[in-house]
């Protein structure tokens, strides 16, 4: 009796132990794999020139610079909106109210639709509607401008897809603000939005930062929204208006490594591009934690 | 005097702008409801044309022809002029047939198990693309639910401070590779390495998409897992220490069973997650839309499909429609999952461990 106690202990425990050595040893695989292939071919050059001889010989520049140009743009729309709803969500809005209600449900269902969907709505509603839209009014319809995919419609795409990941943290950030400090802003006469203006955002500065840093880690992550709202294979300029296309180094790799003419050939490019990505996504996640690691110790001084 | 009255001007502007400054954040706010219904409407509605997808140009000539012979007509006797319309009634009940006919035909066809739209008798059977996703899933979710809460009850029960400081991390590292990361690996490294494991045809095939995936959907359901078994109450546990039970015992009759309806809803999202994903499957799937039950036979997903034929597609035609069609299904089905795992565990969780508070 007691001897199987202890095998059944023993049994459970390391099953559930090796199942979280399993997720462990996929993650070291994957890193060292990708280090492994791409490290040797990561220069100076090739991050800082164009693709060459048909894709096949030169650097990422513009993909790496399409990718910077995307999430600044998703983030001067995404942040702002992203942290206003979260204020709307904590210091306006009343929990059991009905708007409440939809808008939290929304925010969650926006965090669950599949990546895809959202480069199908970029197509059909910012491509098509607003776009061709804009072209009719702006040049009489004799103008394709706006209503193809571009940067601008790309941008917004992935604004909305991190949205819900900016409202999430600037609320944490916010919640965390002792309510003592509203308290004793209300008593000195000052209004609500004065309050939330002076006393609330400047304390959750952390946060915005944060959740503005995890967008843009998704965001430059994310293929799928791009793959039909403005990213492109090749383009011999970088682009230099809202209404151009982009290269980005997300799409370069799918690109390179399924569509390019000599798959093989080009492999130390793929591992090396892998590389520059997940080491970006990775510095952006690292600052978002030790950002978020911040501000729990400062939350903990406060009480 | 003067003074009362600035004042009285300074707290109405302030007033005013507070409430201004109201109107403006409850607006923004409502941008995130806004988008969801306009995501609904712009999807379903590139989807919709073919609900009324009818032989259009054939219809069109016929409605020109019955004009012309009513405008002939017209100058005519009474008599003929009664038959033209007889006959006009008999063209449009063949015409309006015709429809019906075709009109069963594209569902026909959109129900076939042929997906080959670009032929020129373009085939749009979606049953290959929906058993694909299906069959990727149901790989993906088995092999990733028992490793992810199996991961998460280690943490929250039997591991040791340290082991949890190198699991975490892991997690969100994990979490944060992006899908095409994911993609590549599965396409340059895992699916070699599988095929010499196992020995099978096809390089590219359902089994490499759906362990891939299973990368992507662990962190799902361990994080979810993992909350819904540190919101179970203290005392839960200490009872059943008190009654002498061991700490696996605790953990699997106490822990896992007060914590199911988590559970439930973190396997929820995971297929949630694994249906809707695009990147990773695009790559490692192989991409053939073949019918099988096989699960080492290529297959193609719908989020492939769109995926991979969206940019090659003129805009207005069936086959673009189809593909919304397809973003349509991917949207409802992913909706209606996270809205389960939402109202399914807020009710059971609040009645079971808020209740008993």
């Amino acid at each position: 009796m007691k001897l199987k106690k202890v095998f059944l202990d023993l049994s459970v425990k390391s099953i559930t132990a090796f199942a979280a050595f399993l997720i462990l040893l996929m993650v070291v695989i994957i890193m060292i794999n990708i280090i492994q292939g791409g490290w040797s071919h990561i220069t100076w050059e090739f991050l800082t020139t164009a693709p060459e001889h048909g894709m096949t010989k030169g650097g990422i520049f513009p993909a790496i610079f399409g990718t910077f140009l995307l999430v600044v743009i998703m983030s001067i729309f995404g942040i702002p909106i992203g942290t206003i709803s979260a204020i709307y969500l904590t210091e306006y809005a009343k929990q059991d109210s009905f708007l409440y209600k939809v808008i939290r449900f929304s925010v969650n269902t926006l965090a669950g639709i599949p990546a895809i969907v959202f480069g199908l709505f970029g197509l059909g509603f910012f491509v098509q509607f607003v776009g061709k839209g804009m072209d009719n009014v702006l040049y009489g319809g004799e103008m394709l401008r706006w209503g193809q995919p571009n940067i601008l419609w790309a941008s917004l795409t992935m604004a909305l897809l991190t949205l819900p990941v900016v409202i999430v943290s600037v609320e944490e950030a916010i919640r965390s603000v002792p309510v003592e400090l509203r308290e004793a802003s209300f008593a000195l006469g000052a209004t609500k939005w004065q309050t939330i203006r002076k006393v609330v955002l400047p304390n959750s500065i952390t946060g915005i930062l944060t959740g503005g840093i995890l967008a843009v880690s998704r965001g430059a992550g994310e293929v799928a929204p791009i793959l039909f709202t403005g990213a492109a294979y090749f383009l011999p300029h970088l682009p230099t208006s809202l209404s151009d296309q982009f290269m980005e180094l997300g799409y370069h790799i799918y690109i390179m490594s399924t569509q390019s003419p000599d798959v093989e050939a080009t492999r130390p490019i793929q591992f090396a591009t892998t590389l520059v990505l997940l080491a970006l996504t990775f510095a952006l996640n690292f600052s978002a934690i030790f950002l978020r690691y911040r501000l729990r110790t400062i939350k903990s001084k406060f009480s | 005097m003067k003074d009362t009255h600035q004042n009285e001007l300074l707290r109405k502007k302030l007033y005013l702008s507070d409430r201004i400054a109201k109107f403006v954040v409850t607006s923004i706010a409502v941008i995130s409801f806004v988008s969801i219904a306009l995501i609904f409407l712009f999807v379903l509605r590139e989807a919709f044309p073919i609900f009324g997808y009818t032989p259009e140009v054939e219809s069109y000539s016929d409605q020109e022809l019955e004009m012309e012979s009513y405008g002939e007509e017209h100058i005519g006797i009474e008599k003929d002029e009664q038959k033209a319309s007889v006959n006009n009634n008999q063209v449009q009940q063949s015409s309006s047939e015709e429809e019906k006919l075709k009109l069963q035909s594209i569902w026909e066809n959109i129900f076939s198990t042929t997906w080959d739209p670009v032929s020129n008798n373009p085939r749009y059977g979606i049953i290959p693309l929906v058993v694909g996703s299906l069959k990727v899933t149901l790989i993906a979710i088995i092999i990733a639910a028992p490793i992810a809460i199996l991961a998460a009850l280690f943490t929250s029960t039997f591991a040791p401070k340290w082991a949890k400081e190198i699991l975490k991390p892991a997690i969100e590292i994990l979490a944060g590779f992006p899908s095409v990361v994911i993609g590549f690996f599965a396409l340059v490294i895992l699916a070699s390495f599988l095929q010499n494991v196992f020995g099978y045809q096809y390089r590219l095939n359902a089994f490499v998409g759906g362990v891939a995936l299973s990368l992507a959907v662990i962190p799902i359901i361990y994080t979810v897992t993992e909350d819904a078994l540190s919101a179970i109450p203290r005392s839960y546990i200490e009872a059943s220490y008190a009654l002498g039970a061991e700490k696996w015992q605790t953990a699997l009759y106490v822990v896992l069973p007060a914590a199911a309806p988590g559970i439930f809803a973190a396997v929820l999202l995971g297929i949630g997650r694994a249906f809707g994903e695009t990147m990773i499957v695009l790559m490692s799937t192989g991409n053939a839309p073949i019918l099988s039950a096989s699960l080492i036979d290529p297959v193609r997903t719908m989020s492939a499909t769109i995926g991979a034929e969206m940019a090659e597609v003129i805009f207005g035609e069936l086959h673009y429609n189809v593909l919304f069609l397809l973003g349509s299904i991917l949207f409802l089905f992913s909706f209606t999952v996270n809205a389960i795992a939402e109202f399914y565990v807020k009710n059971k969780l609040l009645r079971r461990i808020g209740g008993t508070k």
